[in-house]
């Protein structure tokens, strides 16, 4: 404990999450060869990528969910890929959203937000609920309090497991594809909830299909294809300048 | 009291038909008391059953491999021997290396007859929970377990607050079927001379060459018994019933 603080020196001036030549394989298939790139507080990355060119394998690096072969992952300078890592301090800053919600289907939408702090950090139930009534609030769910995830609809389910996230006040959230399991319709509606969050200056790693999104939102772009980031700029050079045929295609495809 | 008395003797004296444990004072005694320790004894069967079950399933899935063999060697030994061989050879072998104390010039061990019972058919019943925990925890996705690991949950919180809760709804209906089976199976205490419903009616037939009825009586108790567990369990299941969730 009293090790990994005096290494820690981070201060908030340095990048919120440093990814430095990760490489990650399963088995023998390498599916990340040498990824790098920082976040910087506040800023709001985009990755984009054609389907297996690890993009999902990278965001669940980053909150220890994968190991790494070799390279490193900090996260305000706690090093991921540290065998004597201490997860939970690791994952009070890390939040994440997946693809299929992932709800606990057990519980009420509030339960589930109210879960993690309480059993958790063992914060107290009073205070974590009427911090949970106000997530429900800021994800535009008011009244589905007490409706269980079975009772929502993917997009409403998909907010809820974001105000899940967000109880746990993290300072880096990272999205997994979160609104491609859903009908065009409710995209939009969980799409609101996070630029609501990114105008806050919440720290946000999204993994998307949803280009438009990305031009809206993002800060930066990554591109990357068969694990590595053939290109990345900021949305307006890297939407209309694009170098690297395989983005160009990737994006004559897509938009 | 004295009409429902009156009516066994009564039904014995013109029919022969010897329901005495309804009529006389010492065999209702026994009787009463044979109950008492059934229902004891099925009560502190299944929590052991179920103990053994909730941590043994755990324990199948612990990081070191001779937990996991040991595991697999203990369900292996229960489930493909004999319940009545199993109890008899707690008692009277295991009961051996248990120490004794003077209980007022004889030897009394400190494990009764009655704790055995709950032992050997504990870790029997409990082998069956283990496999049904275990299949109900593969039923919980990977990815739910995720989501609680991402949000901070240790192995053992997302067992306990996650995987369990889930894994418990799918396997009740298999549960119910091993505890009632279960019940059933306590009556093998009677080979140990544990004081349970079966011990007590094969005395009272002794006693009073009553076998016919006895059996009776014996169906109908267990038939009862069963059915209270029947609807326990099934009221459990509603109570744990999730709306939108499964079925
Ligand atoms: N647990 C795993 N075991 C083995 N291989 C895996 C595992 N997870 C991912 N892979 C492989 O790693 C590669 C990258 O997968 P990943 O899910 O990161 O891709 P992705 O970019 O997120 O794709 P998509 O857009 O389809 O979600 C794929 O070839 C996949 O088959
Ligand atoms: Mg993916």
């Amino acid at each position: 404990m009293s090790d990994s603080e005096t290494q820690n020196n981070w201060t908030p001036d340095q990048p919120m999450v440093s990814i430095k030549d990760v490489h990650k394989s399963f088995g023998n298939l390498e599916v990340l060869k040498g990824v790098t790139f920082d976040v910087m507080k506040s800023e709001v990355i985009c990755v984009i990528g054609p389907s297996g060119s690890g993009k999902s394998t990278l965001i669940r690096c980053i909150n220890a969910l994968n190991d790494i072969q070799s390279g490193s992952i900090t996260v305000e300078g706690i090093e991921v890929n540290d065998p004597h890592l201490d997860k939970l301090e690791l994952r009070k800053k890390v939040g994440m959203v997946f693809q299929q919600y992932n709800l606990f289907p057990h519980k009420t939408a509030i339960e589930n937000v109210m879960m993690a702090p309480v059993t958790v950090l063992k914060q107290d139930k009073d205070e974590v609920e009427a911090r949970a009534r106000n997530l429900i609030k800021k994800v535009r769910l008011e009244g589905k309090e007490n409706s269980y995830p079975g009772e929502l609809s993917g997009g409403q389910q998909q907010r809820v497991a974001i105000a899940r996230s967000l109880a746990m006040n993290p300072d880096v959230m990272l999205f997994d594809e979160v609104t491609a399991a859903l009908d065009p319709e409710t995209v939009k509606e969980v799409l609101v909830v996070i630029k609501d969050l990114a105008d806050d200056g919440m720290t946000c790693i999204l993994v998307t299909h949803e280009m438009g999104f990305a031009r809206e939102v993002a800060d930066h772009i990554y591109f990357t294809d068969r694990g590595v980031i053939v290109e990345h700029g900021p949305p307006a050079t890297f939407f209309d300048e694009a170098k690297d045929p395989r983005t160009q295609e990737f994006l004559g495809q897509i938009l | 009291m004295e009409l429902f008395a009156d009516f066994f003797r009564n039904l014995y004296d013109t029919t022969g038909w010897n329901f005495v444990v309804f009529y006389d004072n010492d065999e209702w005694t026994r009787f009463i008391d044979a109950i008492w320790t059934t229902v004891k004894l099925i009560v502190a069967c299944l929590i052991f059953s179920l103990v053994v079950g909730v941590i043994g399933a755990w324990a199948q899935g612990a990081k070191s491999k001779l937990v996991r063999y040991f595991m697999a060697g203990y369900i292996q030994f229960f489930r493909n021997t004999p319940p009545f061989v199993q109890i008899l050879f707690f008692y009277f072998v295991l009961g051996n290396l248990v120490p004794t104390y003077d209980a007022g010039g004889y030897q009394e061990s400190y494990i009764s007859s009655f704790g055995w019972a709950v032992i050997s058919l504990g870790f029997f019943a409990g082998s069956f929970n283990v496999e049904i925990f275990r299949s109900g925890i593969e039923a919980v996705p990977t990815a739910t377990v995720e989501a609680a690991e991402a949000l901070g949950y240790s192995r053992l919180q997302a067992y306990m607050f996650v995987v369990l809760p889930l894994a418990f709804r799918v396997c009740l209906p298999a549960l119910n079927n091993n505890l009632v089976n279960l019940l059933k199976t306590t009556t093998l205490a009677y080979g140990i001379a544990v004081p349970e419903m079966m011990y007590t009616a094969n005395q009272i037939w002794s006693d009073n060459v009553n076998v016919g009825e006895m059996m009776m009586v014996l169906f109908v108790f267990y038939i009862g018994l069963v059915s209270i567990l029947v609807w326990g369990m099934s009221r459990w299941e509603n109570a744990m019933r999730i709306p939108g969730y499964g079925k």
